[in-house]
Formats: C-alpha cells, sequence, structure tokens
C-alpha cells in the first residue's frame, strides 16, 4: 500500500478512517482492527472481523504515529479497531495543548 | 490532507454543534458542511480554474472557503478597501476564475478577461438549496491565493497549500477541543491570513465562528456582549481602540476568556492597560506571516500574568516578545552570512516546518532544505522567547550602526505626552540616514528637547531622533500596519524639520 502524506484510508472491519499525515520510512502495511485498511473510497468486503488484540479504538482527531518507520495517522473517524503497523500495535500521541491565536 | 476534511472531521463528531453565526440563528456544522457542498456543485458549473472572493466578513466567508477547496479551486480572497483600479488589477490577476463578489461591490468591476463574476446573493440562494450526493474528484493542491498588503510595492501573490493549511491547523489545534459554548469574534477581513486561519482552526476546533461584517470598536463590543464571545483575535490597533470603549461604558465582557492579537507590534502601554482592565481574560500574542499559515509563535497567558506579577526583569521584558516557536516548527536567527546566531543576538527569523509554505506564484522562496528567510529582524533570548525587530527593510543605517525603530518607538510610547509614533530613517548626507520620528501628541504636547532627552536617558544618543514631527495621526492600513513607506517618503522630501 502507498501510504503517502494525504492519503486516506479505512478499516475494512469498523468506522474509522485516517488520513496519512506523514509516511513510512520503508514499505509497511498498516492496519486496523487487526486487518489491512483499505483505501477511502473502496468499499467494505464485510466479511472479516474486528480482532480482540485490536479493538482499543481509534478517536476522532487523534494523531497515531509509529516510533519505529515515522509513520503518522490522523485519525478521522473513530471506530471500534486499533491501528497496527506489520502487526504491531502502535499508539496515540499526547497532543500538545497550545492557547488559541486565531 | 485536504481543508475540507477539517470541516467532515467536525460534521461527522459533531454534527449539531452550532459552527457558524448568532446563537438565534446560527448553522450547526451539518448544516455548513451541507451548504458548502451546495456551493461547490454549483460553483462548478461556473468556468474558471480558481476562486475570487471579494465582500464582507459573514458565514459565506467559510462556505466559499470550503466550497473553493472541495473543489481544489483555490481560493483567492480579495481586498475590497482597495481604490478601483488596484482591486481590478487584482480581479484580472485571478483569471481564468470565479469571483463571487458583494451584490454593492459589483459595480466596481470592470468586465475582465477569463473572469466570470456571481454575486453574494446567488452563491448563497445556491448554498441553500439542495445538497450534491457527489462532487467532482478533486486533487487538493492550492488551497490559498492570498495578495500580501503591498506596504512594500505591488502585492504578491503568497501560495499556500492544502498541506500547508491543514498541517497548521492539526498541529496546533485540538480537534473539538472547544467546550460547548464557546465562540470566537471574527473581525479580521476575509483577506487577511488571520481571517482564513481563524475558518480552519475554528471548524477543527469544534467552536462556533461570529462574525463582524467590518470592525468597529463599538460594533465589536456590542456583538462580544450579545454573542457571550469567549475567544477574539485583534491587531493592536483594535485593542485600544476597544478598550476606550469597555472603559466609557463598563463594560468588562464577563464571559470573554481569551483574546489574542498579533499583526503588528503591540504598544507596551495598550497591552499592560488590558491587562489590569480585563484580569479574567487569558491574553495571547501571537506571531506569524502569511506565508507560514498564520502563527509560528506564541506569547501565552502564563507569561502575560508573570510580566505583570513578577519582579523578575526577563518575565517583565517578554511582554514585549512573541513568545516561543510552536512545537511542529523550526526557527533560528542568522546573520547576513547565513550563520546560525546564539541568544540575544540580533539577525534575521527564518522559520522550517510543513505549515511553511514560502512561496509566490511563479516565485519559491524556500531554501533546497526547506528554510523560509521571513525577511523580519529578531533575536531569542535564553529561554527560546522571541523578539521581533520588524522587517529588516525598517532598519535605520546611521554611520554604520544597525538600529531598529521598534526600540525606539518603545521608548517614545512610554512617554506620557505621546499617544502613537512612528521612527524611521531619513536621508543624510554625513551619516547616510539619520533618525526621525512623527509623533502623535497628546492634549499636553511635549517638545522636541523634552522627547529627545527621554530617548537619550532611555537609550543612547545615536539612537536618540535628530527628525521630529508631529501629526494628528499615523497612516495605518486597516489590518493595523503602519504604513511606514509611505511616511517615510513624506519624510525624506525638502524641505526637512528640524
Amino acid at each position: 500500500m502507498d501510504l503517502k502524506p494525504g492519503s486516506r484510508w479505512k478499516s475494512a472491519v469498523c468506522d474509522a478512517e485516517f488520513v496519512v499525515v506523514r509516511p513510512p520510512k520503508s514499505a509497511v502495511q498498516l492496519e486496523c482492527g487487526g486487518h489491512a485498511v483499505i483505501p477511502h473510497a473502496e468499499a467494505r468486503a464485510g466479511d472479516l472481523v474486528l480482532s480482540d488484540a485490536h479493538a482499543a479504538g481509534s478517536a476522532a482527531g487523534k494523531r497515531y504515529s509509529d516510533a519505529e518507520t515515522g509513520l503518522e495517522a490522523l485519525c478521522s473517524k473513530a471506530g471500534a479497531g486499533s491501528l497496527s503497523v506489520d502487526g504491531r500495535a502502535i499508539g496515540a500521541q499526547e497532543a500538545k495543548k497550545l492557547p488559541s491565536s486565531d | 490532507m485536504h481543508t475540507a476534511l477539517l470541516l467532515d472531521m467536525a460534521a461527522d463528531a459533531a454534527p449539531d454543534r452550532l459552527a457558524l453565526g448568532g446563537l438565534s440563528d446560527g448553522l450547526t456544522f451539518d448544516e455548513t458542511r451541507r451548504r458548502a457542498r451546495a456551493g461547490a456543485a454549483w460553483l462548478a458549473g461556473q468556468e474558471g480554474a480558481a476562486v475570487a472572493f471579494l465582500g464582507l466578513n459573514g458565514p459565506t466567508l467559510p462556505l466559499a472557503v470550503f466550497a473553493a477547496g472541495l473543489l481544489g479551486k483555490p481560493f483567492a480572497p480579495l481586498n475590497y478597501r482597495l481604490p478601483n483600479a488596484d482591486l481590478n488589477r487584482l480581479v484580472a490577476r485571478t483569471a481564468p476564475s470565479v469571483a463571487i463578489v458583494d451584490d454593492d461591490m459589483l459595480a466596481r468591476l470592470d468586465p475582465h478577461a477569463g473572469v466570470t463574476v456571481v454575486s453574494r446573493s446567488a452563491f448563497e440562494a445556491a448554498c441553500a438549496g439542495p445538497a450534491p450526493d457527489a462532487l467532482p474528484d478533486a486533487d487538493p493542491d492550492i488551497a490559498v491565493l492570498l495578495f500580501t498588503s503591498g506596504t512594500t510595492g505591488e502585492p504578491k501573490a503568497a501560495i499556500l497549500r492544502h498541506a500547508n493549511l491543514t498541517s497548521y491547523v492539526i498541529s496546533s489545534v485540538e480537534f473539538l477541543g472547544s467546550e460547548e459554548g464557546e465562540a470566537a469574534l471574527v473581525s479580521v477581513p476575509p483577506y487577511h491570513i488571520a481571517g482564513i486561519s481563524a475558518v480552519l482552526t475554528g471548524v477543527y476546533g469544534g467552536r462556533r465562528i461570529v462574525y463582524l461584517e467590518a470592525f468597529t470598536p463599538e460594533d465589536w463590543v456590542d456583538a462580544a456582549a450579545r454573542e457571550e464571545i469567549t475567544h477574539a483575535m485583534v491587531v493592536p490597533t483594535m485593542l485600544g481602540a476597544i478598550l476606550d470603549i469597555l472603559e466609557t461604558r463598563e463594560e468588562s465582557l464577563p464571559a470573554l476568556k481569551a483574546l489574542s492579537y498579533g499583526g503588528g507590534r503591540m504598544p507596551l502601554p495598550v497591552i499592560e492597560r488590558a491587562l489590569a482592565m480585563l484580569p479574567h481574560v487569558d491574553f495571547v500574542n501571537a506571531y506569524g506571516l502569511t506565508e507560514t499559515s498564520s502563527t509560528i509563535s506564541v506569547l501565552g497567558p502564563d507569561d502575560h500574568r508573570m510580566a505583570i506579577y513578577s519582579d523578575d526583569p526577563d518575565a517583565k521584558r517578554r511582554l514585549g516578545s512573541v513568545g516561543r516557536p510552536l512545537p511542529a516548527l523550526e526557527l533560528e536567527i542568522r546573520d547576513p552570512d547565513g550563520k546560525v546566531l546564539g541568544p540575544n543576538q540580533p539577525g534575521e527569523i527564518y522559520v522550517r516546518g510543513e505549515q511553511v509554505s514560502g512561496e509566490y506564484a511563479h516565485k519559491k522562496m524556500l531554501s533546497d532544505d526547506g528554510w523560509f528567510a521571513t525577511n523580519d529582524g529578531g533575536w531569542l533570548d535564553e529561554d527560546g522567547y522571541l523578539f521581533v525587530d520588524g522587517r529588516l527593510d525598517d532598519v535605520i543605517v546611521r554611520g554604520g550602526e544597525n538600529m531598529s525603530p521598534g526600540e525606539i518607538e518603545d521608548v517614545l510610547r512610554e512617554h506620557p505626552g505621546v499617544a502613537d509614533v512612528a521612527v524611521l530613517g531619513v536621508p543624510d548626507d554625513h551619516w547616510g540616514e539619520k533618525v526621525a520620528a512623527v509623533v502623535v501628541a497628546r492634549e499636553a504636547a511635549p517638545t522636541p528637547d523634552e522627547l529627545a532627552a527621554w530617548v537619550k536617558t532611555r537609550l543612547r544618543s545615536t539612537k536618540t531622533p535628530e527628525v521630529w514631527a508631529f501629526r494628528a495621526a499615523l497612516p495605518y492600513n486597516d489590518t493595523g500596519k503602519l504604513l511606514r513607506r509611505q511616511l517615510k517618503a513624506e519624510m525624506s522630501a525638502p524641505p526637512a524639520a528640524a
């Protein structure tokens, strides 16, 4: 999968959607709920089930990043599945709260 | 990432929250998205690769921003305060375009090849109509074309890409981080970068946006009270005028939580007065440029309070700073040879980061490794607080000594007889340039000798203005920028007053 910045993906097993903010340094597979994510425009097949090991949920507006590959993705729609890279779970970044300036 | 996704996310997660307009007649996020999509479908049927916008602030502005974005067409807001000839030159430069124009401004435009003019009311009617199921596929690239204010010549068209703007928004704003009921009052005009960033950060943060069509201090205070405004951004000239009204009306705006300011140098007496009059308000000083998608450095509420309540001279001095650079950015001070300077050494401010476009039509200003030279002079203190001295073009060079007008202006502004002041260099046969001050005096006008003595004891004699002029007012553009170049031309014309 070509995880280029700005590309949009969705979970194959839940409602979650993502946009890539920073690409991985090498080719990897991004998964949600234990299954490879699919391009945003594609329809979900409907025959896959959420893996219990990857069901911690994804929250809209949270940025998830993988220190190992540099991949960073923004969750654009919440879902029950959580993200993993080649089977390895990745976590949410700590949000830095800045005062409003606009 | 596409700017329209910011609205999509908010509309998916908080469809029923108020997004735009008044408490009584505002649009929800869901309705805002529906209208932007309907507007986009209608604009798709008009000719033009860009969408120009000539009009006052209002809920139609965000609808037009997102409608243009959905189609992948650059959005170009134009300065309606320009004289007709200048305005028409800008309109012609947007071709091929469709221009959304306020109904009462239509008569100002000449016909231009490649520019399709539609009225604001026609666009609004289209937005209120049915939304399409699908829109044509768009590859998002350039989101906004912003003409710089042209205080230093013919306006340049700064290019802001979807990637620049969304990077700024998602790295500096928490998604739906605003509490229910929060509302931002926007009074900077649509053609200012802060007017564009307010749309995007307001929507992503989930904060209702309330517009003032055009700024007057009376209307601002009325709207802030009526709409229970919690947040607002103002330019320095606006803040002083707002405080005058609040004082006269004995109004304290209890709902107001935070006031940010930027877009020019804030006189210390004004911010000190604001802090004293509105102790319940968090003040934020933001520094940024059009070419950096808005804010790159922020002085937060705690720094403001420290400056007022602490005796630490460093903390006090920081009220004159623009705070620390945003964490998502790199910032350096460099000398004219490009060498990176250490703390307390003045030089040129350079920035690098995804929000930095540093690009104009047909001209990329970024270095190969992504750094943008801001043309602003400044320095960092030991703790990383950034002090901005002003445009490098404005630096006065007297006999080889560089002086920043801001430092001398700050000292003069502290004089009780000075209401406003501009310092600039005028040609001098001996020194190359000499320091001139144009003063707006209060009722008991000080003499030039008195003011010269005031500067000499606080700075040094070479920084003491040698030419003095008194005026009823200084020339500013409508976003609070001093028209220094105009003053300089007037002051340089012989005979100079001694």
